[in-house]
């Protein structure tokens, strides 16, 4: 079943084109990965799903409903969250009360809200840090906080802009683990990313973007292959060496 | 890591912060019942002062430490809630309790009004509204015949009584209602400070973007908190007027009095909940004993001396007194910066 269904997206910043025309959609229970060279839109189509910007042609349908143009915080309420590239902890609040925010969503009682706020920090590997202010963390366990704030809200779909980027490859590791851990509970996912050793292995399908444009979609081998996302993107030595390795987290 | 020490550390804070809320509500409740400590002195004056600046402060601080909006209005809703009262009081010739409440509404609603254009604009801007909207409502209130215009509303001699909650001979019921207007602004903020309304509000201040995309309503939490903050700073307003026996439109609308809701709230420590109560503790005492010590000086000394200690305290610590008490490790929270290695970002 379609869950998110983006139509003909457009999105323009004056008289320079961010997304042309992009369409694209996500099956309940994939992890679908969008990648593409810096600048080529990713996370302005981000913004125009998650609600930050509004795009000024085409459809976004989310889970049958059409959601574009709704404020954030509406389209966080059907159950469509993200998280941002450069993160943005609630710096004076401790990791737990940034993630009791999002617990707040669904259960009211403070008391409840605690106890789901619990589960998705512990989820998230972030029990030791709880009482810490969420300023005071490291860049990878922002990441982390930063996934688990979302989690409390119990999205049915989640957009996580770079989520792995710049985290030690331990970090990496256990940030992917934790991504399909999330997809077995019967999460969806699209992930922006540029680490590709992180992003090829789980991913149900990519979408590639270069100029604002979708210029290929399809299963991660067909992807390694194709010929435009190679010259746009990939470049030829990781074109190979996926064929090698058959991908997997690893170092550069 | 110390994670069962950690909130074993957190918890016993949050009890220590329990002891003594109950504690200082029960001396100064005791006050009243110790002869001779609440009557007519200068001393009743400044506490029943302190006491209500505390509330006034406690109010703003709702709206401008919690949810991170710094409004200079707040002496609006603080003239609405003195209207009010002085209203049913003068006009009326009643009881001052339905006007307080009349105030009170009336005082949330404009605030909503208010607030619903001027929160489309973020930090400064907002601000910088708030201060044209006291000049608005000061000029306006002083042209308006019905409430007085700008000869303002005298009170009536009437014999000292709670049900009009006046008092001349003594000051015993002023402290009273004081107490109780402090208690119950307190209590508020001390409740919704550990609910979703407190968590959603401080949310706003720390990220706007973030709490909207964990599913805030951002403008629906600014205007609850500032309707709620508007309906307070309206209940001082009231006391306020009664406890002057009059109301004129620059004894309440004026920046000089908005003022005092955001110094107050700054020297304490915004968005805590001691921070309030610790300003007026500090700063009123100070304003009306140097006003009379150093009154051979000429008069705006006792504002120099505010102002002088508000500057010091901006550059040493911009967290207000509970910042410093938080150096030391009493009250409130201190999570020191606990470096955990690689500390990127």
């Amino acid at each position: 079943m379609t869950l998110l269904d983006v139509h003909g997206l457009t999105m323009k910043f004056g008289s320079l084109v961010a997304n042309r025309e992009v369409s694209f959609s996500v099956d309940e229970g994939q992890i679908v990965g969008l990648i593409g060279p810096n600048g080529s839109g990713k996370t302005t189509l981000f913004n125009c799903v998650s609600g930050l910007y509004k795009p000024i042609a085409g459809r976004v349908v989310f889970n049958g409903k059409d959601i574009t143009s709704k404020p954030v915080h509406e389209i966080a309420q059907l159950g469509l969250t993200r998280t941002f590239q450069i993160v943005k902890p609630l710096s004076d609040m401790t990791v737990l009360e940034n993630v009791m925010v999002g617990a707040y969503l669904r259960y009211p009682d403070r008391e409840a809200a605690r106890e789901e706020a619990l589960k998705c920090v512990k989820l998230c590997y972030l029990e030791e840090f709880r009482d810490r202010l969420a300023g005071d963390m490291t860049i990878g366990n922002k990441k982390r906080l930063e996934v688990a704030r979302i989690l409390a809200t119990n999205p049915k779909m989640i957009l996580l802009d770079e989520s792995v980027a710049g985290l030690t490859s331990t970090e990496a590791k256990e940030m992917v683990a934790l991504i399909v851990k999330l997809r077995e509970e019967g999460r969806t996912i699209l992930m922006v990313e540029h680490i590709m050793e992180a992003i090829m292995p789980i991913s149900d399908k990519i979408v590639v973007l270069s100029s604002g444009s979708k210029i290929a979609e399809g299963r991660p081998e067909e992807i390694a292959s194709d010929e435009r996302v190679i010259s746009a993107y990939l470049g030829e030595k990781y074109a190979k060496r996926f064929a090698h390795s058959g991908g997997g987290v690893g170092h550069e | 890591m110390n994670d069962k020490n950690g909130s074993f550390m957190k918890s016993k804070r949050r009890l220590i912060d329990n002891i003594l809320w109950i504690g200082l509500i029960a001396v100064l409740a005791a006050l009243i019942f110790i002869p001779g400590a609440i009557g007519k002195s200068t001393h009743t004056h400044v506490l029943v002062l302190v006491l209500l600046y505390a509330s006034m402060a406690q109010s703003w601080n709702i709206l401008g430490g919690y949810c991170g909006q710094i409004s200079f209005g707040h002496s609006v809703f603080f003239g609405l809630g003195a209207y009010g009262a002085g209203m049913a009081m003068v006009t009326y010739g009643s009881m001052p309790w339905l006007g307080i409440l009349a105030g009170a509404i009336i005082a949330a609603v404009t605030s909503v009004l208010l607030g619903w254009p001027c929160f489309k604009l973020r930090g400064h801007y907002f601000a910088i509204a708030t201060f044209a909207i006291v000049e608005i409502f000061g000029r306006v209130f002083l042209i308006w015949d019905w409430i007085g215009g700008a000869l303002g509303l005298d009170y009536p001699i009437i014999k000292d009584s709670w049900s009009y909650f006046l008092w001349s001979s003594n000051k015993t019921g002023y402290y009273t209602g004081a107490l109780v207007l402090f208690v119950f602004i307190f209590g508020v903020v001390r409740y919704i400070e550990s609910r979703k309304l407190g968590y959603y509000m401080r949310a706003v201040k720390e990220g706007q973007e973030t709490a909207e995309s964990l599913g805030v309503n951002s403008t629906k939490v600014k205007l609850t908190a500032m309707a709620l903050s508007a309906f307070l700073a309206a209940l001082c307003g009231a006391f306020f007027a009664q406890y002057n026996y009059r109301v004129d439109p620059p004894m309440v609308m004026s920046l000089d009095m908005s003022m005092k809701f955001v110094l107050i709230t700054i020297l304490g420590g915004m968005g805590t909940f001691w921070g309030p109560f610790l300003g007026a503790a500090v700063l009123i005492p100070l304003q009306e004993y140097t006003r009379t010590s150093l009154a051979f000086l000429g008069p705006g000394v006792d504002q120099m001396v505010y102002g002088l200690l508000i500057i010091f305290m901006m550059v040493r610590q911009p967290k207000g007194i509970m910042g410093f008490l938080a150096e030391f490790g009493i009250l409130g929270r201190n999570e020191k910066k606990e470096a955990t290695g690689d500390d990127a970002s």
